[in-house]
């Protein structure tokens, strides 16, 4: 009986454990706490994925209060993919964050930070696996009152005006979010997705309708950094600290692409702007010129953690494209790069907070001879920069392969060209990277090898093996995209 | 009288830009928190609009059929208002600690202490 609770479990945990450790705040205890949770999650999100494979959705009514009424927790193959890499990013980022927080964060206040973290993840996984859209936004806000304190224990004392910054538009963002679902609830009287689902196709001639498309779109596209609504993303993450950049580049925005997907395909139908263009054609617009110009901006970025966060902004416009595509390939290519990009930015993040731990700073002046001494932190970046390019054996190749087919198959020359365009900028922000650390040889300087410990180490070349190796094998990423897109699109494979 | 009926709905709007605006125009932080606050009112009181009936009352234990007002927005708000209260108090304290940082809670002045280090 206990693969019914499945589902719940994977939010009760770490809601648990969350109190739990601020009451405890010995920083070693709180951390095991946070590793079980983490170990307990990865486990419980394999089995729910495993029990969708043999059996199909899970439809879980919390409180035993059926659907309409009560909150409902449905999870099919889209949403268990997200739930799992959401679940291993976090458990390696708990691995990982022991020896890159105790040179950041004093001793005293490490135990408050599990309790943010562990708060964090809870969020991130309600949001995913919820059927309801206003436990969504409690979830939102749950993860994002969390992250605005983990941005907070961040060394430099810009983090509290970047978290602040990101408190202010994050609140107006979900605020957004609820007065759409508010529309939504007084045209229907339901805030359950599927019946959601089933009752706007009739009222699509009424403009209440467009009009909470609108607010909540506005609002998570605010809360996943899409492209005129990024604002706060490259101070959040350029003053985070290293650990906790790592397992938000991963995992936070990607949350929020996850509702923006489900909501714009299941929930709301087709068309609304039909006498002017197709939403989906703006998200499209939106992403390309997000990809292309984001990018171009990290060229001119002397800070690593900024430079990487402005590409996230730009992978975020990929997965945008990929959405505005609104075919059953097109939304592959979208949950493939989600899965892809997490796991290629967080091992790049990694690798950064081991670049910090020796050198203790993040500038591309710290890079300075890193290619010799500390040839395994520097492989680490130059794989994850080689995948955000797109070159062939790491997962950026398949997925910008997707992306290219998928948009080919719609006769979208231009986009394929503007798509390679992106490449070819991405291109030039790693070349800038690699020049400084491999060829600037400064010979006066006698390089002694000094690498990163192997606890930053280790859980960062787990992720680049996994690069590589969802860059050679795409086999169970690229059907777990492909399903999980036919599901969202409601096509039968 | 419908005109009187959608008057919530004016105020909601007007509420919101008001805010919007303060949040946008403020230097002060604290201002920028009171704008948020706000904003979130503007949707808390369009949500009682949306459940309230003219004439009903709250639907507990009525002995005869009567006219009720939806209580589930009303129930959904008060998720809501505890959302908000813990955005401004996380707020508050960010602003505690910028202080302490920077001496000041004026944004336009941390700016330039930014720039000036």
């Amino acid at each position: 009986m206990l693969s019914l609770h499945l589902s719940a479990l994977q939010v009760v945990i770490p809601l648990l454990a969350a109190p739990l450790c601020a009451i405890i705040r010995i920083p070693g205890v709180t951390w095991l706490i946070a590793l079980a949770v983490g170990i307990a999650s990865s486990i419980n999100s394999i089995a729910i994925l495993l029990h969708i494979n043999r059996f199909g959705e899970i439809v879980y009514s919390l409180g035993g209060w059926a659907a309409p009424f009560g909150i409902e927790y449905r999870i099919d193959s889209a949403n268990a993919l997200i739930l799992l890499i959401i679940s291993f990013i976090y458990l390696l980022g708990i691995i990982y964050a022991p020896a890159s927080i105790k040179t950041e964060v004093p001793e005293k206040s490490q135990g408050w930070l599990y309790t943010a973290w562990i708060l964090c993840f809870t969020g991130l996984s309600g949001i995913t696996i919820s059927g309801d859209v206003f436990n969504v936004f409690v979830f939102l806000e749950v993860s994002s009152l969390s992250t605005y304190i983990l941005i907070s224990f961040g060394q430099d004392k810009r983090c509290l005006t970047a978290a602040f910054r990101y408190l202010v538009m994050g609140t107006i963002a979900a605020t957004f979010y609820l007065v759409g679902i508010g529309f939504l609830y007084s045209l229907t009287g339901t805030l359950n997705m599927a019946d959601l689902a089933q009752r706007l196709p009739d009222l699509i001639s009424q403009n209440t309708v467009a009009v909470a498309f609108g607010f909540v779109i506005v609002g998570l596209a605010i809360k996943m950094a899409l492209f005129p609504f990024h604002a706060w993303l490259p101070n959040a993450y350029a003053y985070a600290p290293n650990a906790v950049t790592a397992f938000l580049a991963g995992t936070a925005t990607k949350a929020a692409v996850y509702v923006f997907i489900r909501l714009t395909f299941e929930v709301f139908p087709e068309d609304y702007f039909s006498g002017f263009t197709s939403s989906h054609h703006i998200i499209l617009a939106v992403g390309i010129f997000s990809a292309v110009i984001t990018s171009a901006i990290a060229i001119f970025q002397d800070d690593l953690k900024r430079l990487f966060a402005w590409s996230s902004i730009g992978q975020i416009g990929y997965i945008a494209v990929g959405v505005g595509l609104a075919s059953t390939a097109g939304v592959a290519a979208s949950f493939l790069h989600l899965f892809n990009h997490s796991i290629m930015k967080t091992a790049i993040f990694m690798a950064i907070g081991g670049l910090f731990f020796v050198t203790g700073s993040t500038t591309t002046a710290a890079l300075k001879n890193a290619g010799r001494r500390m040839p395994w932190t520097m492989a680490a970046i130059l794989i994850g920069g080689l995948s955000l390019i797109g070159v062939p054996f790491t997962t950026g190749f398949i997925s910008k392969w997707y992306l290219v087919s998928a948009s080919l198959e719609q006769n979208f020359w231009w986009l394929a060209g503007l798509i390679l365009l992106g490449s070819l900028v991405t291109a030039a922000y790693v070349w800038k990277i690699v020049e400084i650390a491999y060829f600037r040889k400064d010979p006066n300087v006698k390089v002694v090898r000094q690498e990163a410990p192997l606890s930053l180490l280790i859980p960062t070349w787990i992720l680049v093996v996994a690069n590589i190796y969802f860059g050679v094998d795409a086999r169970f990423s690229g059907s777990m995209a492909t399903q999980a897109a036919n599901t969202i699109l409601g096509v039968s494979p | 009288m419908e005109s009187i009926g959608i008057v919530n709905y004016w105020i909601v709007i007007a509420l919101m830009m008001i805010a919007l605006y303060i949040v946008i125009s403020a230097n002060n932080l604290i201002k920028k928190i009171i704008g948020l606050n706000i904003f979130q009112s503007s949707v808390f009181i369009l949500y009682i609009s949306i459940g309230k009936v003219g004439g009903g009352t709250a639907p507990i234990l009525l002995k005869e059929p009567a006219v009720y007002s939806n209580p589930l927005p009303h129930v959904l708000i008060l998720t809501a208002i505890v959302v908000g209260v813990a955005t401004t108090a996380l707020g508050l304290a960010l602003i505690v600690r910028i202080r302490s940082a920077f001496g000041t809670i004026d944004d336009q002045d941390v700016q330039q202490d930014i720039e000036r280090n």
